[in-house]
């Protein structure tokens, strides 16, 4: 099963729809509920990074019997250093997306804990692409 | 523990949601970093924090958490109560601090 969603910068009233409709597709499909909170998180915190951090973006979500791949490519200024990015309490976030709470800097790695596949491709300038799997078992 | 009980004992306001007063308190998690909920808080606890934005109901929604629970007399924004009615998830109040909240709802589910 192929899913697809766009995802636009800036947008936080929206932040977490992609999320939340992943978590009811794969309620729908019995899939264990520890590994659907390992996905809604890891799936969030990559969705919260291109509505805070890049200009827009799509997710392309690919399920089969055996697990999750998520795809999340995105049009923004890239990261220039994706080691730094990594740690945790590191952010660039604004002024105004920390005061709402984003920017603790806890993303990347919420994402990478609960993941079992999770690698970051990106081009300074260009944009950031994310690759995201988690198997079912 | 129900939400019902900890309103009581509590007496917090009801701002939102009042069927989903009958779900299930595991815990408690304060904090006002999302992604800190995120990544820690565990299905069933009330969250207590000061942020009052529709994104904390995303949070709790995705987290399957009983309540959130504002603090400081800080007032929901008018989408947050709309996401909350949605998802039958109450938004309470309280005019405590973080920190005395979090004390009282330890001492009560302890
Ligand atoms: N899609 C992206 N495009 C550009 N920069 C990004 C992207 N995702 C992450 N980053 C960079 O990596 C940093 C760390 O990301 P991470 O998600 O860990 O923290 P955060 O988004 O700043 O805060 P939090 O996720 O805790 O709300 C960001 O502050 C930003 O500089
Ligand atoms: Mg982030």
């Amino acid at each position: 099963m192929h899913l697809e969603f766009k995802v636009e910068g800036g947008d936080f009233s929206n932040a977490g729809s992609a999320s939340s409709q992943i978590k009811r597709v794969l309620k729908q499909l019995n899939i264990d509920p520890s590994v659907i909170k390992r996905v809604v998180v890891a799936l969030y915190e990559a969705e919260v990074n291109i509505v805070a951090h890049a200009y827009r973006g799509r997710i392309d979500a690919y399920i089969s019997s055996s697990g999750i791949v998520l795809k999340l490519e995105d049009e923004g200024p890239g990261i220039p250093d994706v080691g730094k990015a990594m740690t945790k309490g590191f952010s660039t976030a604004s002024k105004e997306v920390r005061e709402m709470g984003f920017g603790a800097g806890m993303g990347l790695p919420n994402i990478s804990d609960n993941s079992d596949v999770f690698t970051i491709d990106t081009i300074v300038g260009k944009g950031t692409s994310l690759n995201i799997e988690i198997k079912f078992r | 523990m129900i939400v019902k009980d900890v309103v009581e004992k509590l007496n917090l306001e009801i701002f939102s949601a009042p069927e989903g007063v009958d779900r299930v308190v595991t815990g408690g998690y304060t904090s006002d970093l999302l992604s800190d909920v995120m990544g820690h808080a565990r299905e069933g606890q009330i969250w207590i924090t000061l942020q009052t934005h529709k994104n904390i109901m995303a949070v709790a929604t995705l987290k399957d958490l009983a309540a959130i629970i504002l603090v400081k007399g800080f007032k929901p924004e008018s989408d947050t109560l709309e996401a909350s009615l949605a998802e039958g998830i109450p938004v309470l109040g309280s005019d405590l601090e973080a920190f005395e909240l979090s004390g009282e709802l330890f001492n009560i589910l302890k």
